[in-house]
């Protein structure tokens, strides 16, 4: 399930180009991040895999077949879609909010809501809250059961469009966590769009960041990045010269600390014969060395 | 104090409950105008209502067509329309100015109500595969009901007043013995038949009152939707306290 962009163009009602000859192959079972500040496209793009948008000119490939040829309505069933605050309907249960898409598939009431219950499983809720009302529940409650909506209907495609973008810090990092494990046993094509370069770094195989008007500034690994940004604007947005990415050696005792520009001890320098090939693999994010206490 | 112990003492005299133009039957006359002209109305305004709330598109020309309609003087357009359609055609004509004149505000509850949902809860139902129809029956008109009952109410609060008006060109009704009581000084008869009409509109006003509270989706009970659809509902709620005084003065005239 890759997705293919081939010089991509949008131009809006309005006359603001949002991007323009894009291209751009996500390759399929693992995750892409887009990242770039508002006003770079990156929701449009994402948008254009469901045909919630429709391009100016280009086309989009899935598996090879341009999505122009299928039906909308039908496209976007076949793909799972996590937004940010929910877009959870109010007046049905969180049961029913997850069985929306098989439900619209003809699946039957019952084997519907089975396969909701265990999504609600799947995404780490209780099933006690099947029977609540979306605000009934916390914010970062209400953005597991949109993953889970996501996912009911198997689809091999996921797209997140900053899903959590408005849950605190320590809720956020923990749906990371549990974006990161889904993806581990399930195994989707993942698209995630955020403007939240550390969200980028931790979640994505690959990263691309997009300059204004959907221009790809840099596309790779995590690591990738971070080791030879590609130019000015890279370096300044991912912050590779200033603070905890910009990690240099003292020597503490003989041993040797990695201490970040502002002094602080960021973790302590091991070998690890295997991980620097693990890294331009997996694209785990770099300098992730134990924490110094 | 005297007119009004006078006009109990006509309302619940005997003579005024049973047999030919008795209350009960006026009521039974104003209460079959005011229900066809209501069904009518709704016919039309619904799904009107709905396509301008669903597509966004010509919501202001509606607004314009509902602004003018509301300044309609209502007795004014009966005359108007039973002497263009026909002295004899005065049942309909009366009708379609009931018609006329309730349809700016179930309209504007047909359409209010599919604005009153927030953009980012259709957003996501088109995102995950809903037809626009299945947007619009399972989305818009659920979360949208409140307000359309809020204008179907005050619709029809202003065809139960406004129907008053009927007993002018012959038709009977309520109005007929608040006219039959100016004409003959009769006027414990002229406000009996007027406090009849105020109790059988606050009747009605109860009860889709009832409804409107039903009609409010489980899922949104509470303050999160209430405030957007208070303020969506505050022009409908000032048509009907119009509405009302509107019919009632017009019969009184």
């Amino acid at each position: 399930m890759s997705i293919e962009f081939r010089s991509v163009s949008k131009r809006f009602d309005d006359g603001t180009l949002a991007v323009e000859n894009f291209e751009l192959t996500i390759p399929s079972r693992s995750i892409t991040v887009l990242v770039g500040s508002s006003g770079c496209g990156k929701t449009t793009l994402l948008r254009m895999v469901n045909r919630m948008v429709d391009p100016t000119s280009g086309s989009i490939l899935i598996d090879g077949d341009d999505i122009a040829n299928r039906p909308p309505v039908a496209l976007r069933r076949s793909i799972g879609y996590v937004m940010q605050n929910s877009g959870l309907l109010p007046h049905r249960k969180v049961v029913d909010n997850v069985a929306t898409v098989p439900r619209l598939n003809g699946v039957s009431k019952s084997e519907s809501r089975a396969r909701a219950l265990e999504l609600l499983d799947t995404v780490g809720l209780d099933r006690s809250l099947a029977d609540r009302y979306p605000n009934q529940l916390s914010g970062g409650q209400q953005q597991r059961v949109g993953v889970a909506r996501g996912l009911a209907a198997d689809p091999n495609i996921l797209l997140m469009d900053e899903p959590f973008g408005a849950v605190d810090p320590i809720v956020r990092t923990e749906l990371q966590r549990e974006t990161l494990r889904l993806q581990r046993d399930l195994d989707k094509t993942v698209v995630f769009v955020t403007h939240d370069i550390d969200e980028a770094f931790l979640l994505g195989d690959q990263v691309v960041i997009l300059q204004k008007g959907g221009i790809i500034a840099q596309k790779g690994t995590p690591a990738e990045i971070l080791a030879a940004p590609a130019n000015d604007f890279v370096a300044e947005f991912v912050g590779a010269d200033r603070g905890k990415r910009a990690l240099h050696v003292v020597s503490v005792d003989g041993r040797d600390v990695l201490v970040d520009s502002d002094g602080r001890p960021a973790g302590r320098l091991v070998p690890a014969p295997d991980k620097a090939e693990a890294l331009t693999a997996s694209g785990a994010p770099a300098a992730q060395g134990e924490r110094a206490s | 104090m005297n007119l009004f112990l006078d006009a109990f003492g006509w309302l619940f005299a005997p003579e005024q409950w049973t047999g030919a133009d008795s209350i009960p039957e006026r009521i039974g006359q104003h209460l079959f105008f005011t229900v066809i002209a209501f069904v009518i109305a709704s016919i039309i305004a619904i799904p009107l209502g709905y396509l301008i709330g669903h597509t966004g598109k010509g919501r202001e020309v509606a607004v314009a067509i509902s602004g003018a309609a509301r300044a309609l003087p209502s007795f004014g357009l009966i005359l108007l329309l039973v002497i263009l359609v026909g002295v004899l055609q005065i049942g309909p004509s009366v009708t379609a100015a009931l018609v006329i004149l309730a349809i700016p505000s179930i309209l504007a509850g047909a359409y209010a109500g599919l604005e009153s949902v927030d953009r980012r809860t259709i957003d996501a139902a088109r995102s995950v595969g809903m037809t626009e129809w299945q947007i619009l029956t399972k989305v818009e008109i659920p979360l949208g009901l409140p307000l359309l009952i809020s204008g179907l109410r005050s619709g029809l609060l202003q065809i139960v007043a406004t129907a008053t008006l009927a007993a002018y060109v012959g038709l009977g009704g309520l109005g007929f013995d608040i006219l039959q009581g100016i004409q003959t000084r009769n006027y414990p008869q002229t406000l009996g038949g007027a406090i009849v009409v105020v109790v059988l509109a606050l009747l009605l006003d109860a009860l889709f009152g009832l409804l409107e509270h039903f009609a409010v989706p489980k899922g949104v009970r509470g303050a999160r939707g209430g405030r957007i659809a208070s303020e969506a509902k505050a022009p409908i709620e000032a048509q009907k306290a119009g509405g009302v005084a509107q019919g009632v003065s017009a019969a009184g005239r």
